[in-house]
């Protein structure tokens, strides 16, 4: 695992991670007609609306946190395409699995 | 020190790019991005490959630094544009080794790589050919570099600020969300530190707020400045961040950032910790 800060494009990978001490949410972004969007910024807000986190989205679209159990947004920003704010309840020991879908 | 010559803008950089003393430099934890790509004419620094010593838990020292920027053909007279991904956390980290060796004139890519992928400003993949200079760096200037100890004395006399987001401010998150959480270190934060996340200080697009905002963002926390100020997160590149709005953008002086963060101290035996998301007391 990174022993540093920085998020990679799509998230950290699950090898080796204890699945059972985690709350995941992880999904991918697409446009309208499925096309899958890489190189978009997926924001983790907890439920203040601060900021927790950020991953860029890989070649296939995803994007993956390990959070807290509770709500969170998920604000996406993408290149030609107004934000969208999507809530989420992650749940320790658990996969939340989110498809965004952004406009145009 | 000022916004005008701390920050340029994505504008500025495209005015600037055949400038032959702008050196572009973008610094990235995951250097796989710049492989991908990268804007035309910047070169590469890795923060831990480069910055850090392969050995000790320390930065890269006088000699070191001297090595790495004349390899990467960067002078002392030469205006030094960093950028990177994840809000400019690395970039700004990099930047705050640049000051504490000397280099006269060093700025932020205002917004960094995400600002400049959102406007679908152009990326390429080739790596320029620079060739190698002369650099001379001046010994670290530690009153802007924090230490243990003088963190542990900080506690209820100075102004520690810990950057990090409000859950690993409290002890519910041990890393960035974007990590797993399973960690070492104990969760929590130093006591008597306020929580003022590093991205309050920054828009949705990774641009720094006004230095207006800044200024009500820090007084509406009562951080009384002319205090000093040491800025913490937990690797010490969020608090970087912080390090260059209040030292950089809004001339505080008395600023510095504790490096060894909350990976150092959260490891430490012995120290007192706050949990809960006030600042609790100093013991």
């Amino acid at each position: 695992m990174s022993d540093g800060c920085a998020a990679p494009a799509g998230g950290v990978s699950l090898d080796g991670v204890d699945l059972a001490k985690e709350s995941v949410i992880q999904g991918v972004v697409t446009r309208a007609d499925d096309d899958p969007v890489a190189g978009a910024y997926v924001r983790l807000l907890d439920a203040s609306g601060e900021f927790t986190a950020e991953v860029p989205t890989g070649d296939a679209g995803e994007f993956r946190f390990f959070a807290g159990p509770g709500r969170w947004t998920l604000r996406t920003l993408a290149p030609r395409s107004s934000p969208v704010d999507r809530l989420v309840v992650a749940q320790r020991g658990a996969i939340a699995e989110v498809r965004v879908t952004i406009g145009a | 020190m000022s916004r005008e010559t701390a920050l340029v803008s994505a504008d500025w950089v495209e005015q600037h790019r055949n400038d032959p003393n702008v050196v572009l430099v973008e610094v990235d934890e995951d250097t796989s991005a710049y492989d991908k790509n990268h804007i035309a004419g910047a070169v590469r620094l890795d923060w831990k490959a480069d910055l850090q010593d392969p050995v000790r838990r320390d930065f890269v020292n006088k000699e070191q630094f001297e090595a790495l920027l004349a390899s990467r053909g960067i002078g002392n007279d030469d205006t030094v544009v960093l950028y990177g991904g994840n809000n400019n956390w690395f970039a700004a980290y990099a930047h705050w080794y640049f000051k504490l060796f000397g280099h006269p004139d060093v700025r932020l890519l205002d917004g960094g790589r995400k600002i400049w992928e959102l406007e679908s400003r152009e990326l390429v993949t080739d790596v320029p050919q620079r060739p190698a200079a002369e650099y001379t760096a001046s010994d670290p200037d530690l009153a802007i570099r924090a230490f243990r100890d003088e963190v542990v004395a900080a506690i209820g006399a100075k102004n520690l600020v810990d950057v990090r987001s409000p859950d690993e401010f409290a002890g519910r998150l041990l890393a960035p969300a974007h990590l797993p959480q399973e960690q070492s270190q104990r969760g929590g934060h130093i006591p008597t530190a306020r929580n003022i996340p590093w991205s309050k200080a920054a828009s949705d697009d990774g641009t720094f707020r006004s230095d207006d905002e800044l200024r009500a963002l820090y007084g509406d926390a009562g951080l009384d400045l002319a205090t000093d100020t040491i800025a913490y997160c937990r690797i010490g590149e969020r608090s970087a961040h912080t390090w260059f709005v209040l030292h950089e953008l809004l001339g505080v002086s008395n600023v510095k950032n504790y490096d060894g963060s909350w990976t150092e101290y959260g490891s430490l035996v012995g120290v007192p910790i706050a949990v809960g998301d006030e600042p609790g007391e100093a013991t």
